[in-house]
């Protein structure tokens, strides 16, 4: 499998799960556990560009496939905006709940640039925050999408 | 003491972004469960299937023989060492692994140390445990029954299940004022049973160095330095051979403020095999094991006269402890500070009765955001004015109005002897109602309300509100201790040679982002920039003592220290820049400046432009001057600050909901905040604490709640059962603010962590009776209940539904 563009082959056991190959094994600890049943979304990751809760997906499913994580979020240039956004708004407090709603944050804003805040709160619906109470996330979320259409020269 | 937004300028305050944060976006947070330290090995807990059973036996051979296994202890491995029981914060012991009987679902009966945390559960399936299963005790109101199984025979001559009996207030005058009220309206009213749930589950790494006896424990951990107090009792081993550090935490709520079996027996699995021993629970021992809160089955009384002034509360409660009295809370204080029921109105005479029981569930009692007990305490007074409102026909804004308590009262001494210290109620309910729009919305519920009786089609338009009263940041210490130890908090600061400086803090963040505020309260005192200042928190080695954070205590006692440790640094400063400056020291006049990096500077009064900088104070301090005796050449400073009172932050809240009258489903439309916290040091970081507090609320009263069945089975033992809100069940908060400062504190600050979470699930669950027209309905308001609550028939919340 891929893991964030490096290629890693490993022995596992069949019931091993994602999250704590990539966790205990790979140390990305930037993916957190927090329920077990799909429910908080602290652990999710994308799988063939589609978030996955890594909680729920054993680590053979990933075999072949490629994996990204919050640590390759950031760039050679910088943060990418979501994080950045998710700062300026004070889109978290704990932190045990950002690395999975950023990667969300980032698939929603690639395939809709300019969501709505319905649409921003349906695609976090899948994740558990017990800190921000949401506000600031949907902020961050929106502040991002404002900034890449800046960026983008977007009108 | 009323004031306006203004009085949060100055220098240093304002919405500085987090420091915290550069590491959490990046995914680089050092939570406990990230650590991985050389030949460290994997600890599991084995719970018991039983809510009551007596333990025959427990048979580990087989689990010992597992390849990847390197110990098993058992109740009898810790009786062995002094250590199957522990120490409650609440005058009781509460058992680390059972060894006579088990005494609720999911409690620990062994733990596993293994080579990996697969393995280790693998192990836990290979413990044959013998149980004889008993009755056990699932209703509180059957707990004093005469016929009802004795939990507690482990404590000498017990017979019953009674915990304790506590009153407040003058029952003599609150009689003569109902025996004459023109009205009383009562209500039994259940605030069920919850779960804190921080989205991080607690664990450990215990560290046992065999050689210098020294056991370092990586730990979620709200007060480390309480927590190294009770390892050292516990374990016996001397506290000064202990390390308490607490990483990164996912939040806390009061969940992590306790002692769990699961910490002590990674502590004596490390000292077994010589390695690192790490134990994480997971969600379901999270939430069937851990610190649950309120439980409070509360019947109240509220007397009026014929105008609707209200005269006088009367309240008795029935407290469900669990099997262990283990509610974390000042130890005087039985019920927490539930005394404040009273609440924001000025009612004459009040009293109240608490009796605790222990019944055949998890012990805890007091977390999950809730300043020991004010949540309960101001559901029940909000939920009995709304009842008096309802009764005699009044408007629950105008009649709440009539009865606040007045600014010029304060300090106001409260009929149960609480001595709040500032408040402006009237304004802060003012200022809610005119941001929501109340007559609007009144109207516009008639509308939806008539459309309702012609076609019968919802929704229904709800509109509640709360106005609360918190009192946070506990001591002082005459009065509140945590097993005897003093509710105080230590600061210690530093400020180096070349002019940036270190604070070391007793409390401890779990998000809170305490590395931030902290910062800033150096800046305000010092003129330092806010990046020039480094907070320690969470490392019992290089913080100084004090009792952590948990009911909104960091800002009112270690805020406090804070400042007066920065305090002393610049009178220090002011002794050396004397000195330098060959002036009397009264002759300087301090000026904070811009916040640049030279920090704040002395000059002399009367003389333009001779002036030194704290940079080249703090320089000259460790330089070659020659300083006068008793002036040390350094700029540093420790306190413990003991705070003179409780602080007093207050809200109101307007709640809108839109209820579907066909499925009782609730829509929470709109929710206005407006708190009053005094003095706000970085209000961007203020308004995400009453954002998650409001979350909180909303979840409480529509959706959370620990439920159990007859045979005391835990029916909420995952978030697929414990239900919690989402971004879809919450709505855009809309907040607003008054600036009431605390006349004792140093900063005019008061605490703000925990008001959202106490003063948001009356407004909600007063705004749903108010759509559907029930005078009273229990939380959880879930689709069901209001429902039910709707055909006349609601539930009772706590029990499963039949």
């Amino acid at each position: 499998m891929t893991v964030n563009g490096v290629e890693h082959v490993r022995d596992v056991e069949p019931r091993l799960l994602l999250v704590h190959l990539l966790r205990d094994e790979l140390r990305l600890t930037g993916t957190h556990w927090g329920c077990d049943t799909s429910n908080c979304g602290a652990c999710t990751v994308w799988m063939d560009g589609l978030p996955v809760k890594s909680c729920t997906v054993l680590a053979v499913m990933a075999d072949g496939r490629s994996v990204r994580t919050v640590e390759d979020l950031e760039g050679p240039f910088g943060l990418d905006q979501v994080q950045q956004s998710f700062m300026d708004c004070h889109g978290l407090q704990c932190g045990f709940c950002t690395p999975g709603m950023l990667m969300t944050a980032r698939k929603l804003l690639d395939d809709n640039p300019d969501p709505t805040d319905t649409e921003i709160r349906e695609a976090i619906s899948g994740q558990i925050c017990r800190c921000t109470g949401y506000r600031n996330i949907v902020a961050a979320i929106r502040h991002a999408a404002d900034a890449e259409a800046a960026g983008r020269g977007d009108t | 003491m009323t004031g306006t937004l203004d009085a949060c300028a100055g220098p240093g305050f304002g919405p500085v972004p987090r420091k915290e944060d550069g590491r959490f976006v990046r995914g680089r947070g050092r939570f406990v469960d990230d650590i991985a330290l050389p030949g460290m090995l994997h600890g599991a807990v084995l719970r018991s299937p039983y809510a009551h059973a007596r333990i025959r036996s427990v048979d580990v051979t087989a689990a010992e023989s597992h390849p990847k296994v390197r110990a098993v202890i058992t109740g009898e491995t810790l009786a062995a060492r002094g250590m199957a029981w522990m120490p409650t914060f609440s005058h009781d012991v509460a058992a680390v692994l059972a060894t006579d009987k088990v005494r609720y679902q999911g409690q620990e009966v062994a733990f596993v140390v293994a080579e990996d945390r697969y393995a280790a559960r693998d192990a836990l399936a290979l413990i044959d445990v013998d149980y004889e299963p008993l009755p056990p005790v699932v209703d509180a109101r059957l707990a004093l029954a005469l016929d009802a199984p004795v939990i507690r025979d482990d404590l000498a001559d017990r017979t019953d299940n009674h915990v304790f009996d506590w009153e407040t207030g003058d029952p003599d005058a609150t009689a003569a004022l109902f025996a004459r009220a023109a009205h009383v309206s009562e209500c039994d009213l259940v605030y069920p049973r919850v779960h804190p749930a921080p989205l991080e589950t607690c664990g450990t790494v215990a560290d046992f160095d065999r050689i210098s006896g020294k056991l370092t424990v990586h730990a979620t951990a709200q007060a480390p330095h309480a927590h190294r107090m009770l390892y050292a009792r516990i374990a016996g081993i001397p506290e000064h051979h202990i390390r308490i550090i607490a990483p990164d935490i996912g939040g806390g709520f009061g969940n992590k403020v306790g002692m769990y079996p699961g910490y002590l027996c990674a502590v004596v699995g490390s000292i077994m095999t010589g390695a690192p021993v790490k134990w994480v629970e997971d969600r379901s021992e999270n939430l069937m094991s851990t610190s649950f809160a309120r439980d409070f089955h509360m019947h109240g009384e509220i007397a009026a006269d014929a105008d609707g002034h209200i005269l006088a509360l009367r309240v008795s409660v029935l407290a469900d402890h669990g099997a262990f009295n283990a509610t974390a809370q000042p130890s005087k204080f039985p019920a927490g500070f539930f005394g404040v029921f009273t609440g924001s109105y000025d009612i004459a005479a009040a009293h109240c009765r608490v009796t605790g029981v222990y019944t055949n569930k998890a012990p805890g009692g007091v977390a999950y955001a809730c300043s020991f007990r004010v949540t309960e305490a101001v559901y029940l007074v909000e939920r009995l004015v709304d009842v008096l409102a309802h009764d005699t026909g009044r408007d629950p804004a105008e009649l709440r109005m009539a009865n606040l308590l007045t600014p010029d009262r304060f300090p106001f001494r409260s009929a149960t002897g609480w001595e709040y210290d500032s408040g402006d109620y009237p304004r802060a309910l003012r200022t809610a109602l005119d941001t929501a729009g109340y007559a609007g919305i009144r109207a516009e519920q008639a509308a939806r309300r008539a459309s309702f009786e012609k076609t019968g089609k919802g929704p229904l338009t709800g509109i509640g509100m709360s106005v609360f009263t918190e009192a946070v940041g506990a001591g002082p210490r005459r009065l509140m201790d945590i097993m005897g130890l003093g509710m105080a908090d230590g600061a210690e600061l530093r400020v180096h040679p070349t002019g940036t400086a270190v604070l070391r803090l007793s409390c401890m963040s779990q998000g809170q982002g305490h590395e931030t505020t902290f910062a800033q309260i150096v800046s305000h005192e010092l003129g330092l920039p806010v990046d020039a200042v480094d907070v320690v928190q969470g490392d019992t080695d290089n913080t100084p003592f004090g009792l952590g954070t948990y009911g909104s205590r960091s800002t009112p006692v270690s805020g406090a220290a804070a400042s007066v440790a920065a305090r002393k640094v610049r009178e220090q400063a002011r002794q050396v820049a004397a000195v330098l400056l060959e002036v009397a020291a009264d002759d300087l006049r301090w000026d904070a400046g811009p916040g640049s990096a030279e920090g704040g500077s002395f000059s002399v009064a009367g003389v333009p432009g001779v002036s030194v900088s704290l940079r080249e104070i703090a320089m000259a301090a460790h330089g070659g001057l020659d300083l006068p005796e008793g002036v040390e050449g350094q700029l540093a400073a420790t306190t413990v600050y003991n705070p003179p009172n409780l602080t007093f932050p207050f809200g109101a809240y307007v709640c809108v909901v839109d209820v579907d009258p066909g499925t009782g489903e609730v829509d929470v439309r709109r929710f206005v905040a407006v708190d009053d916290c005094g003095v706000r040091i970085n209000p961007m970081i203020v308004e995400g604490q009453i954002h998650g507090g409001l979350a909180d609320g909303v979840g409480m009263a529509l959706m959370e709640l620990v439920a159990f069945d007859d045979d005391g089975n835990h029916l909420s033992a995952s978030f697929m059962d414990y239900l919690l809100p989402t971004a879809m069940e919450c709505p855009p908060w809309e907040l607003a603010a008054t600036v009431t400062p605390s006349p004792h504190h140093p900063l005019g600050a008061k605490g703000v962590g925990e008001s959202a979470t106490v003063g948001s699930p009356p407004a909600v669950v007063n705004a749903v009776l108010d759509a559907i027209g029930v005078r009273h309905a229990d939380m959880p308001l879930t689709p069901a209940h209001v429902w039910r609550a709707l055909q006349g028939r609601p539930i009772r919340p706590d029990i499963a539904i039949r």
